[in-house]
């Protein structure tokens, strides 16, 4: 198990690490996007004396960064409703922003690069004409990436905002429409909940937060962020577990869905990674057949700290294999093997860029169809 | 033990290695570097600086190292990364030294939001330290070059820390960027100062690095309190002029020039503040870097004697 994830599992740990193993522990959280999240579960746990100052100061610095986006995301949620409302177009956040918003214990910490939306199917375009008009537009992609999202995929090609860089991904639904499970959007929109004190503001109810994280996981995670959406998913449950006869309503809502297979996974790796506290029954825990075996091989070596000091000589496969994985699971075969072929002649450019020493601040870079 | 210390052969051998541990003020870096030409220079632009046992914390595990595959002969490259992040594109080879300066700047300043950073040069007399803010081009790193070498502390020529809990700066001692013409301003003008060869045609023109003094580096772990604010403007021909300016306007100079500002919020203002509060600020012209430093020097000493 990596250090990052043993002390995630048993924050009092650290009273025993030296300088050697905290610059570790440091490491694995820059990289698995987990600094700032870190710093609040060590505080919670009452261990503030007991960091040391350097790790202390990166710890801080990562959990500063974050509440500087939330600053912000909170922000762009009023930009988006003053644009969406006048429009007849109900706000719905997704992901981190819904977390912020409705101040869920899954945002602490929480490092993000966007905000997620979700639209109606029909009023699509109606919402995408009243972002424009407010200064979003799509971010520069080619005309394979516009198409591929307009006809393929449960969101938008990317937006940002002209002025103040911010990244917005609208969706019309949760999991591309090619894809082998079809979840009805209009009942995630129609069970949506509005935000105590901030009206016109509303995010999915936590039972579907809680399968659109399962599903976005297992089904399009980038490999260097699915640990931290695993700690996401781990929020979301102990939040979930906090009112009695909150299990029944999520198993029931997954099966309303048809998302129990990501329900089923999300369960049974919080619990082996993260130790998360689910009922007895319901954890998943069981050893399965060999396509599971095969799904624990690939997890147990994504759902680390993508740091070098996690991988093993099955990791690049891993990677490889979820990227694979992922895409058998949005698309039909043709597709996928139009999509691919497509991808292989025409990689997406590097997203390195050059070095400067301006002052200007890293912007989400425009997303590619992946 | 300090990088003077090693032996060349040492030195390269660690830097092909697992890598120099030094300290630069507040951070631990590890530099690792399978481009052997820049070890000599490097060991000379560190010389003073100490090295940290390899069982220490280390704020940054850096790396500048050749490209892959033909591009180590065809057009050779630099690859700068971080903890085996490449956050940047490479650089043709013969500039791997400013690039893993340049690399370093970027590391503190995307990985330090528990303090307030200034994109600013500050050189310090005892304990007070004067802070020159001001966008590239102004004659800054020459200014700030100059004073070094005449008495004056360097504490760092890109960026400026200042703590959130005491507003104090904290040094670096880190080598200086000098540009094109002011790269022989300062040949001339400090003969004793180790500059490296320049480096040119990078994307700030030609650069060399100046190495920072013993004394500047065996002290850069003493703090400095914020005494003057300084934008400096070079203009040919010109007298040295001080005109003082108004607390409004250092403030807002001050939060320009900071690269985390907007980040650290109601932290960020109250720590710009606190330092507009602590320091006399002022426009500063001049040409004649002597004549400049007479003016730098003479402030200090009515400091001096304004505090007995």
């Amino acid at each position: 198990m990596s250090l990052l994830v043993q002390v995630f599992r048993q924050p009092d740990e650290i009273r025993r690490l030296q300088a050697h193993e905290w610059d570790l522990l440091v490491r694995q959280a820059r990289h698995a996007n987990l600094l700032g999240r870190l710093h609040h579960r060590l505080l919670a746990a009452g261990l503030a004396a007991d960091i040391p100052q350097r790790p202390a100061n990166h710890l801080l610095s990562g959990a500063v960064m974050a509440g500087q986006q939330h600053h912000s995301i909170r922000r762009e949620v009023r930009f988006l409703r003053e644009t969406l409302a006048p429009a007849g177009i109900p706000l719905i956040l997704l992901k981190g922003a819904a977390y912020v918003a409705a101040g869920l214990p899954a945002a602490e910490g929480r490092l993000f690069a966007d905000v997620d939306i979700l639209v109606p199917r029909e009023q699509l375009g109606d919402a995408e004409s009243a972002l424009m008009m407010t200064g979003w537009q799509s971010t520069a992609l080619d005309a394979y990436d516009q198409r591929y999202y307009r006809r393929w995929m449960h969101e938008l090609p990317a937006m940002q905002h002209i002025f103040r860089g911010t990244a917005l991904d609208v969706h019309h639904t949760i999991l591309p429409p090619t894809a082998r499970l079809k979840p009805d959007p209009r009942l995630l929109v129609e069970a949506s909940v509005e935000i105590p004190g901030l009206p016109g503001v509303r995010t999915l109810a936590l039972p579907d937060l809680i399968l659109h994280s399962a599903t976005h996981l297992f089904h399009e995670g980038e490999p260097d962020n699915l640990l931290r959406d695993l700690t996401d998913l781990d929020a979301l449950l102990r939040h979930l577990g906090t009112t009695p006869g909150n299990w029944d309503v999520l198993t029931a809502r997954a099966r309303q869905l048809g998302l129990e297979g990501p329900l089923r996974l999300a369960l049974r790796y919080t619990c082996r990674v993260l130790g998360t506290p689910v009922p007895a029954g319901l954890d998943c825990l069981g050893a399965g057949g060999p396509g599971q075996r095969m799904l624990d091989a690939i997890y147990s070596r994504v759902l680390r700290p993508q740091h070098p000091s996690t991988a093993d000589i099955l990791s690049p496969l891993a990677r490889k294999s979820l990227y694979i994985r992922a895409h058998w699971l949005r698309m039909p075969p043709h597709l996928l093997a139009y999509h691919l072929a497509h991808k292989a002649l025409f990689p997406p450019a590097a997203l390195t860029k050059p070095l400067s020493d301006d002052k200007s601040h890293e912007k989400p870079g425009a997303k590619k169809a992946a | 033990m300090r990088i003077r210390d090693l032996s060349p052969s040492d030195f390269r051998a660690q830097l092909g290695g697992d890598g120099i541990r030094l300290a630069t003020g507040p951070f631990n870096c590890r530099l690792q570097s399978g481009i052997g030409e820049i070890a000599d220079e490097l060991a000379r632009l560190y010389a003073h600086h100490t090295l940290v046992d390899s069982s220490a914390f280390t704020d940054f595990h850096i790396a500048v190292q050749p490209g892959h595959g033909l591009r180590r002969w065809l057009r050779p490259q630099a690859l700068f990364s971080v903890d085996s992040v490449e956050p940047f594109t490479p650089l043709p080879r013969a500039q791997a030294l400013p690039m893993l300066e340049w690399g370093l700047n970027w590391c503190v300043t995307a990985y330090s939001q528990h303090i307030l950073v200034l994109h600013a040069a500050a050189v310090a007399r005892g304990n007070r330290a004067a802070i020159l803010p001001a966008p590239p081009g102004s004659g800054k790193s020459t200014l700030c070059a100059a004073l070094v070498n005449r008495g004056w502390r360097l504490l760092s020529d890109e960026l400026t820390l200042i703590s959130l809990e005491t507003g104090q700066v904290m040094g670096l001692a880190r080598p200086v960027n000098l540009k094109n013409a002011s790269i022989d301003i300062i040949r001339a003008y400090a003969p004793d100062a180790f500059l490296t060869r320049p480096v040119h045609d990078t994307t700030k023109g030609t650069v060399a690095l100046m190495a920072p003094t013993a004394a500047s580096v065996e002290a850069v772990d003493a703090p400095a309190t914020p005494t003057w604010m300084i934008l400096p403007r070079y203009r040919a021909g010109t007298d040295a002029t001080l005109t003082p300016m108004g607390s409004g306007n250092a403030f807002l100079q001050i939060a320009d020039n900071a690269m985390n500002y907007h980040i650290l919020g109601a932290q960020g203002f109250e720590a710009v503040g606190r330092m507009v509060d602590s320091c006399q600020s002022y426009g500063f012209e001049y040409s004649r870097l002597d004549d400049a430093i007479a003016v730098f020097d003479r402030l200090a000493a009515e400091a001096e004697s304004a505090a007995r």
